[in-house]
């Protein structure tokens, strides 16, 4: 941290700070109220991610990705089998591409919604949370209902998936479309044209767009800096490429581009834009054997493959290299939050310690992921 | 008994000190808000909408020196776990603690090869209540707290122990 | 731009630099250490190339005989195109510039590697372990890495090593 000069004083918060989002610890340097550094420390849930998937099988990994990025472990699970079957040149069936994207959308709005309920949380409003975490409970239901598991599926498997959809699942799915379309409305009347809200968010925490490329900065915060990446429609993988959806971008609607409201807000037109792809997904899924494309043992030739998804969070890149044993020589995860933390620093300067939870909160991280 | 029986009008219920003690601390115990991984969105989940914890009186709190119950909910790092140690003795007595989560208990899926992950958080601090599961379903939470709210109730803070 | 159009870039502008390396796949190019600050300098700034996006270092540990390897996946925003940069390290003595001052995110990224690999990046103004604590012993990603029996008090138990996977 350095000299501590006259009037400065070093706080310290976390690892068990409520607001850090999980065990990270930030060592804040400020000058009374005004922050002048900021210094993330991690590793506080370093779980050897990379290590395991040095001595698991392939098949394996799959739960593990799931602990990674716990709030969208569907987006992990996808991530990770795209990758596997670019390595293996598998082609699964249509309905199972259809069924991840079903999976991948509804956890994408799962985690946005608790995204957006524990921003809610950060700023100071507590009912909006009740109100998205409810939602989102729906949406656990229905995950529980298909493979049996709420939070952790271990749903997707390299060429295929574990369970089929359940008979009356697209009807499900439809008539939960139908309940939440309506709610988005009142979580923008509750939360997000508050004038309080707006108060705290906008103008506060500007992200410009060639700091945040150079960051490396994915997903909702970089779109919300204004820049139109999405890899779903720049590099589409599995069938992105036939949906019709928009990518939303940062507009500066109360402040500046790139400021913590258009990043919150482009979450929420997202969670819109997720809708219309699950409306289109289930209106197409073909019939089909889901389990017929599972290898019967997992041996990818000898090479290297670095496949990036687009996970809630951003780019999710993993990085596998075989040597053509069943057991992987590297497997590196790229995670969005990391680069997004790393961000932290310098768009917090110069605001006050109350602000720089507004901003960390807007970058929406997950420390599973993270720490890895 | 003798003495106070038919003594009184209504609103007005008998009982041992001790018992009533346990029966107060029982059903108000409030615990430690500090997540550490998956199992702490489950945490969450429970004290949300569709379970609300604070119907059977748990209450999160930020502080560890206003907090009766830690759950540790998560897996616990060797980083971590010299943190939760601090955190544990920061705590005011009478203090309990739940390990939430196969992780917490026993390193769980991490327990082969993880290097840095520390096996079982009894290692380090004494656990009362074990929920297993990766991670709990909210229900087992509340189950484990309700667990954790009876062994409370057969305490009895005025009796001397024997040494 | 192509991936055969960058590589000739590259190779034009630094003769020699490029290795051949019959192991690697499509995308991937092997570049000698020893002018990677430059060519890096070269592959951001360069108004054909522009490589703005720094996606992802990877250490590699290629077995106990083989080289550790740092692998710079690079991805340009605005013309779209992506290549994979593969630098070989001496086992015993593995370093390489930093390339922290280029992308921001490099900062991070080169601490995650020297926290897991131990391959150093000089000229890096902050190399500290990242995810480990600073006191931690060995460099865990490293195949012949061997666990830590306790840490500060804590014993970590002992667990008795399962036949191969065969």
């Amino acid at each position: 941290m350095g000299i501590v000069h006259g009037d400065q004083m070093i706080l310290n918060i976390g690892p068990q700070h409520p607001s850090t989002h999980g065990v990270l610890r930030l060592e804040v340097k400020t000058d009374g109220e005004i922050v002048s550094e900021v210094k993330p420390y991690l590793g506080y849930l370093h779980r050897c991610f990379e290590k395991h998937c040095e001595n698991v099988t392939y098949e394996q990994v799959v739960p593990y990705t799931d602990r990674c990025d716990y709030l969208a472990a569907m987006n992990s699970n996808f991530g990770y089998v795209v990758a596997m079957e670019e390595l293996m040149e598998i082609k699964v069936p249509e309905r199972v591409d259809y069924i991840r994207v079903i999976m991948g959308e509804l956890n994408r709005v799962a985690s946005h919604l608790l995204a957006l309920g524990v921003y809610g949380l950060d700023v100071g409003a507590f009912t909006p949370f009740l109100y998205m975490l409810r939602d989102r409970e729906r949406i656990l239901d229905m995950f529980e209902y298909t493979c049996g598991a709420r939070l952790l599926y271990n749903y997707m498997w390299v060429g295929g998936v574990s369970h089929d959809l359940p008979k009356d699942f697209v009807q499900i799915c439809l008539d939960f479309l139908d309940y939440f379309e309506p709610q988005i409305s009142e979580y923008n009347e509750l939360l997000t044209y508050n004038k309080i809200f707006i108060e705290r968010t906008a103008d506060v925490g500007v992200l410009p767009a060639d700091v945040a490329v150079s960051f490396g900065v994915t997903g909702p915060n970089l779109r919300g800096s204004g820049v139109k990446w999405d890899v779903r429609k720049d590099e589409p993988y599995s069938i992105y490429d036939r949906f019709d959806f928009d990518v939303p971008t940062g507009t500066g609607e109360f402040g500046t581009v790139g400021d913590c409201f258009d990043r919150y807000w482009v979450r929420m037109l997202e969670v819109k834009e997720s809708v219309k792809i699950l409306r289109q997904a289930l209106k197409d899924i073909p019939d089909g054997d889901v389990h017929q494309a599972i290898p019967k043992k997992i041996r990818p030739p000898k090479g290297s493959v670095y496949r990036r998804t687009e996970s809630p969070r951003g780019d999710l890149g993993y990085y596998i290299v075989s040597d053509g044993t069943p057991v992987a020589t590297r497997l590196k995860m790229r995670s969005p939050a990391f680069t997004a933390l790393s961000v932290l620093d310098e768009i917090s300067r110069g605001w006050m310690i109350s602000d720089v939870i507004a901003i960390l909160g807007s970058l929406d991280i997950v420390l599973g992921e993270i720490d890895r | 008994m003798g003495v106070l029986e038919n003594n009184f009008k209504d609103n007005v219920i008998v009982a041992s000190l001790d018992k009533l003690l346990g029966w107060a601390r029982s059903t108000s115990p409030w615990y430690f808000q500090f997540g550490l991984a998956c199992c702490a969105i489950e945490m969450m989940a429970a004290a949300a909408s569709r379970h609300d914890l604070e119907r059977i009186g748990m209450m999160p709190r930020s502080s560890p020196r206003q907090a009766d119950v830690m759950i540790v909910a998560g897996t616990v790092t060797m980083k971590m776990a010299l943190r939760v140690k601090k955190l544990y003795e920061q705590m005011a007595d009478p203090k309990y603690v739940i390990s939430m989560g196969s992780c917490a208990t026993s390193g769980g899926p991490y327990w082969q090869h993880g290097y840095h992950v520390l096996k079982g958080v009894d290692l380090i601090v004494p656990v009362d209540v074990y929920i297993p599961g990766c991670p709990p379903r909210p229900e087992s939470l509340i189950e484990g707290l309700l667990k954790l709210q009876e062994k409370i109730q057969t305490e009895r803070p005025l009796t001397r122990k024997s040494v | 731009m192509t991936f055969a159009e960058i590589k000739a870039t590259i190779e034009k502008q630094y003769p020699g630099s490029v290795l051949e390396n019959e192991g690697l796949g499509d995308h991937q190019v092997e570049l000698k250490g020893e002018q990677w600050i430059e060519i890096a300098t070269y592959m951001k700034t360069d108004p054909t190339l522009c490589f703005d996006q720094l996606e992802c270092i990877t250490g590699v540990d290629t077995g106990e005989e083989g080289p550790l390897q740092s692998r710079y996946n690079l991805h340009s925003m605005e013309h779209r195109h992506k290549i994979e940069v593969v630098i070989c390290h001496d086992r015993k003595n593995p370093k390489v510039a930093s390339i922290e001052q280029l992308w921001r995110i490099g900062d991070w990224f080169e601490r995650e590697t020297y926290d897991m690999f131990g391959i150093v990046y000089e000229g890096h103004r902050d190399l500290r372990r990242i995810l480990c604590p600073d006191d931690w012993e060995g460099w865990p990603l490293r195949k012949d890495y061997e666990g830590q029996e306790s840490y500060h008090g804590i014993i970590v138990p002992k667990i008795k090593e399962e036949e191969g996977w065969e």
